[in-house]
């Protein structure tokens, strides 16, 4: 009886006893959401314009946000330091093609894959050689006021984050559907060797989707690290990201918006308001469980493309 | 279909010479020594039994294979390895035997895509969507609608191709490789798997090309009456090298050609 309660009648009683704090765990989570998106949106680009499931994007994520710090550290300017940073991950994209996929063209998915584990130690390791491995404070100067809007408290630095977000989603959306190159990104992920035979040249268009996944990862750094600092933690969220991507599916764009913010609000409701049944702090593993559950029953995600093959 | 018979045929000067070409696999001899060339607007039919080679000579021709022996000039210039999309800026297109359409993507992109050589942006205006890059877009896109027209696949503009049926998903592969305007069309087996009303389609769609785009055609085709039908020249495989080419009438004639099609014991 008292299992049954605290599962099931007493959060109920919670939720609808104090809706306006019910609004601001929901509202705490939408924003914890938009930047799980924000690192989620990294894995899709790469996988779907070249099928790679790139483990080092939270790497990537770490090694952009090291690179801006340092550069303002040393007294660089912040507009210039933003745009030392691009340029740095557009090398690093040059790099990548040049030393690791130029020589891995035609292998199976799991061989690049395991490419991409190494970059992700190699980015790890470089990025606190150069930079060193303290925590740093990353301040751009956003605000962070809290202010009151119908009883609910709301976070400047939130709103903020999430407007980021949607113009980043929107920017990306079009460049992918309408651009001349996003039409040959999606030409390549859906066929190498008919992307070449069109003229497509494969290297260029590796080079343009890491360059693109590597200014998303600087976002997502700036943002994650202004919230709670530049430090080792930071290449971890990626693993934050993957329940994100099982939930959205792989190639969606817009799936990988909503499966952050599915990802964001669970786990905060999870853990506010059914953690004291399971003993607390469900918010660790909340997002594993929802995403196993996903696999059993949806494993394409909600947005993800079913494939039928024609036999 | 006879078109020989009432159309004066206007063959130019030597568009493509392969000379001598010879690629292995491994022990496999896939082409042992081919030569042979194609001229301006010709239409050239490549036969043999299955595994004779047909294949491997369209990759070496677009650069998907590099023949370890052997000379391929294209438009006067020879070359040694070249890239397939190198090939493709030159000017040759092609058409897979297993079709290899982008899937996901609707047939108006699908033949887009086969316009990505023509456009002239550089890579930072094509990664926008207004002013000049827009103006570019809609251009290349009155064209693209002109090759719809002329495939008749109007109604399944919007359509992803994975859904479509086998025959027009043929016809979409073909309207991508004419979007880039090739001065070669590499077609394998353009025919393969069609029912009789398909191919007739098809073999009409191929004399019009050749004879309205002026394309020089290179076709891979099992079904021997459209082969003798609409090309000008056969070039016959068998085991890597090559036994045989002339006129169709020729080549039907040509003892070697015969055994080759009907068995014969090499005693």
């Amino acid at each position: 009886m008292e299992l049954l309660n605290i599962l099931f009648v007493a959060p109920f009683v919670d939720i609808t006893s104090s809706p306006v704090f019910f609004a601001e765990v929901v509202i705490g989570g939408l924003m914890t959401g938009v930047m799980y998106s924000l690192v989620a949106l990294g894995f899709v680009l790469i996988f779907k314009a070249s099928g790679v499931f790139n483990f080092a994007q939270g790497a990537m994520v770490l090694f952009a946000a090291l690179t801006l710090v340092g550069l303002m550290e040393r007294g660089v300017p912040i507009p210039l330091a933003l745009a030392g940073t691009v340029l740095v991950m557009i090398a690093l994209a040059m790099l990548i093609e040049r030393m690791m996929l130029r020589h891995l063209v035609n292998q199976e998915g799991i061989i690049l894959f395991m490419a991409t584990i190494g970059l992700n130690f190699l980015l790890e390791g470089a990025g606190q050689i150069a930079w060193g491995s303290n925590v740093k404070v990353l301040d751009l100067g956003i605000p962070n006021q809290s202010f009151e809007v119908a009883g609910i408290l709301l976070n400047q630095f939130d709103l903020f984050a999430a407007a980021i977000a949607a113009v980043m989603v929107t920017v990306l959306a079009v460049f992918f559907q309408k651009t001349t190159i996003g039409r040959a990104l999606r030409a390549v992920a859906d066929d190498h060797q008919a992307a070449l035979s069109v003229g497509i040249p494969l290297k260029t268009i590796w080079v343009i989707v890491w360059s693109v996944a590597g200014i998303v990862a600087l976002v997502a750094g700036i943002m994650w690290g202004a919230k709670s600092g530049v430090q080792f933690s930071l290449s971890l969220i990626a693993l934050k990201a993957l329940p994100v991507l099982i939930l959205g599916g792989f190639t969606s764009v817009p799936g990988a918006i909503i499966g952050g913010l599915i990802i964001g609000v669970g786990e905060k409701i999870a853990e506010i308001y059914w953690g004291p049944a399971f003993g607390g702090a469900i918010e660790g593993w909340f997002a594993y469980m929802l995403a196993l559950a996903f696999l059993m029953f949806r494993p394409q995600g909600l947005f993800g493309e079913k494939i039928i093959e024609r036999v | 279909m006879a078109q020989d018979m009432t159309k004066p045929r206007n063959i130019g000067d030597v568009l493509l010479n392969v000379e001598n070409i010879s690629i292995a696999f491994g022990g496999v001899k896939a082409l042992d020594g081919v030569s042979f060339d194609v001229r301006e607007h010709e239409i050239l039919a490549i036969i043999g039994p299955n595994g004779a080679g047909k294949s491997s000579m369209l990759n070496c021709i677009n650069g998907f294979y590099h023949p370890q022996d052997g000379i391929i000039t294209f438009k006067g210039t020879p070359r040694q390895r070249m890239q397939t999309h190198e090939a493709a800026a030159q000017g040759i297109a092609r058409t897979f035997q297993n079709i290899a359409l982008f899937k996901g993507m609707s047939t108006l992109d699908n033949i887009m895509t086969g316009r990505n050589l023509k456009m002239k942006k550089n890579l930072l205006w094509q990664a926008l969507y207004f002013g000049p890059a827009l103006t570019e877009e809609l251009e290349h896109r009155a064209k693209v609608e002109e090759i719809i027209d002329f495939l008749e696949i109007e109604a399944i503009r919007k359509t992803p191709v994975g859904k479509l049926p086998y025959g027009l998903q043929k016809r979409v592969e073909l309207g991508r490789a004419l979007a880039a305007e090739p001065d070669l069309l590499l077609l394998d087996e353009p025919m393969a798997g069609m029912n009789h009303e398909e191919k007739e389609d098809m073999c009409r769609y191929i004399l019009d090309v050749n004879d309205e785009f002026g394309a020089t055609i290179v076709l891979i085709e099992h079904d021997m009456s459209v082969v003798m039908d609409i090309s000008d020249r056969v070039v016959v495989l068998d085991y890597g090298r090559k036994i045989a080419a002339g006129t169709p009438d020729e080549v039907r004639a040509n003892q070697d050609v015969i055994d080759a099609y009907l068995g014969v014991s090499h005693d």
